[in-house]
């Protein structure tokens, strides 16, 4: 996510760092480069006007002109203003009340009913126990979808039996028999609507003044234009909209509807969806994503999804193991499931700092196929040559081509891999593990 | 090279708009609505500069860069359309200053018919398959083209050829049932390519006249929709042999410029005919495709304006470049 503009601002403190000091013009040259990646990145124009003037305040407020270090003051200023724009401090979903009521709008196709599933499931990982209720009765099968996405993620939904065409009605109602059920969130999934359809949008008021939700939340597709900033300014101006969440921010979205959407309805960004999964719903930290759109990378985010993903007395098996100077290819092996479990590599690279050991590293380039095939051919063996393929010769490398479907050649390779692998983890000292895991 | 004060439209191109004017002249006037709602408070502000100044300085061709980025056309294409229009008024030296719009709707619209303009609907029975993203509505899309072959008379079948979205299938269904249109299906998780073998055999036994496939929107995947549509392909190819074929490319007019990114991936993975624009009876205003028409000479086919199925109009390229200026 943010490639793009990632790029042009990487782009823009590659340059200043290039100037000693910063002249008038060298500076102004900066910021108007700013003002088109941001522009590029589909950041609403006026939103863009407002952060750059506020930057070159700041610029010169700090006088950035006479300093020494001139680029990392620029950085700096961004990155305040960046995380200042997108909200600041993370503010966490509220789901107190019984049930507490989170209701989602927006326009069609930006993702709600999708949304509706992965919160459920995003709230049954917290221990809660929610239920969906279906009130799009707009798009032919929204509820049938609905029906399924719950199916999916193992949470009732309650739809309207016949062709009620009373949301209002249907909806307090569902929400009543969801307390009766004992359940403590009530998601509503609303139909999709465009802002400028007053019957729909005062459907929706009529809703929200019944039910109270304990939040409305405004759902936008991370790829909306310069028209993002007037949807979300009509549905936040009719209803009382406490937050966002941004769908399908992911693949080369460029999210400047991110940095719009907060700043003109000046409510913040709950949520974001990162991927198709139904486990792809992240909460949304300002200054973590003002670090990842400077390629400053989000290793906190990294470690989080990391605690979470991975089963962690398998973690600290291997860690021992590690300790000990022992590394096989069954390591390697439960290494790699390990981390399939977390997603797609190149989605967890993107979040490490792009300087330093990653420069020019294109996380795309990843081939996960590879490494399918390597775990084909650990899988291939039996435990003695896992333990040491070293000692593989040349029939039991064709036997094991042949079973892993793969060649000679990728066995020599990755025994060849391997070797090196032990060797580094045998010189490997203590501090370095340490200091790996962030420690140090 | 632009310099004629005034672009005619050529000859085709103004028999198709009074071709269209008969019957969607009311959804063009919808859609003009639409963007007259929003109608730019800027093009307003422009006008009201334009009006006090002499001559076009840099203050008004900033105005009028900010106008055309807010309707998504790009940077990049809103910086050459500004130096366009720039070179136009040296050349008159500022003399022409209200004719500022139209002129502006002339460079919008050479760039728009600039892309080649492949026939609408070829003669003979057509296979038409719609791809897009996630959540551009192919779906809805699918059923609109398919009330427009019907009600021209021909004998249409809707292929529900995405079978990964949850429900995508019921809900081509309940528009093959309103709309009393034959439609294929099999179920949920099926492979879409066969959905498509099942469609083409069942139209030649039935004498269908188009064929009209919705695949399933994916943003990430791109190497198993490659798959999939390299093989949807070759199911066409040995099943329906002597049948034109359309790919549409969906796209929503609110998208910004990441339907450029959309359109460059589509066109690696797929024979692109066009775009169908959808949902631009919003306040969005699409100016996306201009870009796409610029960089990647990709032309738009079709507007979609509204939920009902009717609510589709063929692309005139002057007439939305009009409705994009205002």
């Amino acid at each position: 996510m943010f490639d793009g503009l990632q790029d042009r601002l990487q782009g823009v403190f590659r340059k200043l760092k290039g100037e000693g000091r910063v002249s008038r013009e060298v500076l102004d040259g900066a910021l108007r480069e700013i003002r088109m990646a941001l522009l590029e990145a589909d950041v609403n124009y006026k939103v863009v006007k407002t952060f750059v003037e506020k930057i070159r305040e700041q610029a010169e407020g700090q006088k950035v002109i006479e300093s020494l270090t001139p680029a990392q003051q620029v950085v700096k200023i961004v990155h305040a203003e960046l995380a200042a724009l997108l909200g600041d401090k993370g503010e966490p979903l509220r789901t107190k009340g019984s049930p507490g009521v989170i209701l989602l709008c927006g326009l069609q196709g930006s993702g709600k009913t999708t949304t509706a599933g992965k919160l459920a499931g995003h709230l049954k990982a917290q221990g809660r126990n929610p239920i969906l209720i279906a009130a799009d009765l707009q798009r032919a099968a929204a509820v049938e979808q609905l029906r399924q996405v719950g199916k999916s993620v193992d949470t009732p939904v309650l739809a309207p039996e016949n062709e009620s065409r009373d949301v209002v009605a249907f909806v307090a109602g569902a929400i009543t028999q969801a307390r009766e059920l004992g359940r403590d969130v009530a998601i509503v999934d609303t139909a999709g609507r465009l802002h400028i359809d007053e019957e729909l949008m005062t459907e929706l008021g009529k809703l929200v003044t019944r039910v109270s939700p304990t939040e409305t939340l405004f759902v936008a597709d991370a790829m909306t234009g310069q028209d993002a900033v007037r949807s979300a300014q009509a549905f936040s101006g009719a209803l009382p909209v406490t937050g966002i969440i941004l769908t399908k921010l992911d693949g080369d979205t460029r999210g400047g509807a991110a940095l719009s959407v907060r700043a003109v309805t000046g409510q913040p960004i709950r949520l974001v969806g990162v991927g198709e999964k139904l486990g792809d719903l992240e909460e949304f930290h300002p200054d973590r994503m003002a670090s990842r759109i400077l390629g400053m990378g989000d290793v906190l985010s990294l470690i989080e999804k990391a605690e979470q993903g991975l089963d962690s007395a398998e973690s600290r098996r291997l860690a021992e193991r590690l300790a000990k100077r022992e590394f096989t290819l069954e390591d390697l092996r439960d290494q790699l499931r390990q981390m399939r479990k977390l997603g797609p590599l190149s989605q967890l690279m993107s979040a490490l700092p792009k300087g330093g050991p990653l420069k020019g590293f294109d996380p795309s380039a990843i081939d996960e196929k590879k490494l399918k095939r390597v775990e084909a051919i650990i899988d291939s063996m039996t435990s003695p040559e896992r333990r040491k393929p070293t000692a593989l010769n040349a029939s039991r490398k064709r036997r094991i081509a042949r079973g892993s479907g793969t060649t000679v050649q990728e066995i020599n390779q990755l025994v060849k891999q391997y070797r090196m692998m032990q060797k580094m983890v045998k010189g490997m000292k203590g501090s370095w593990l340490r200091k790996a895991m962030g420690g140090g | 090279m632009f310099g004629r004060s005034k672009t005619g439209p050529p000859a085709g191109e103004e028999a198709a708009a009074a071709e269209a004017a008969g019957k969607s002249s009311g959804l063009w006037g919808k859609l003009k609505r639409g963007l007259l709602m929003t109608h730019t408070e800027m093009f307003e502000r422009l006008e009201a500069a334009v009006q006090d100044r002499a001559v076009i300085d840099d203050t008004t061709l900033e105005m009028l860069e900010e106008a055309l980025i807010a309707a998504d056309v790009g940077v990049e294409t809103s910086l050459e359309l500004v130096d366009n229009v720039r070179k136009d008024a040296r050349r008159f030296e500022g003399g022409d200053l209200l004719k500022l719009k139209e002129r502006m709707t002339d460079h919008l619209s050479i760039l728009l018919l600039d892309a080649p303009q492949p026939p609408l609907e070829p003669e003979g029975p057509v296979v038409t398959l719609l791809v897009g993203v996630n959540g551009v509505g192919k779906t809805t899309s699918a059923a609109k083209l398919a009330f427009r072959a019907k009600s021209r008379g021909k004998k249409v079948l809707l292929a529900a050829a995405d079978t990964f979205r949850a429900a995508a299938i019921e809900q081509l269904t309940v528009w093959s049932e309103r709309l009393e249109l034959e439609i294929v299906k099999q179920s949920a998780g099926a492979d879409p390519a066969a959905v498509v073998f099942d469609a083409l055999r069942a139209a030649r036994a039935r004498g269908v006249d188009e064929v009209i496939v919705d695949t399933a929107g994916r943003l990430h995947t791109k190497e198993n929709l490659m798959a999939e549509l390299g093989k949807i392909k070759r199911v066409i190819d040995r099943e329906a042999p002597g049948w034109s074929r359309r790919t549409i490319l969906v796209l929503d007019a609110t998208t910004g410029q990441n339907a450029v990114a959309q359109a460059r991936e589509f066109l690696g993975t797929a024979e692109v005919t066009g775009v169908l624009l959808a949902k631009i009876d919003g306040t969005a205003k699409g100016g996306v495709v201009v870009a796409i028409a610029r960089e990647l000479r990709l032309p738009v086919l079709y507007l979609g304006v509204g939920e009902a199925p009717a609510d589709l109009v063929e692309f005139v390229p002057r007439r939305f470049a009009e409705a994009l200026v205002g």
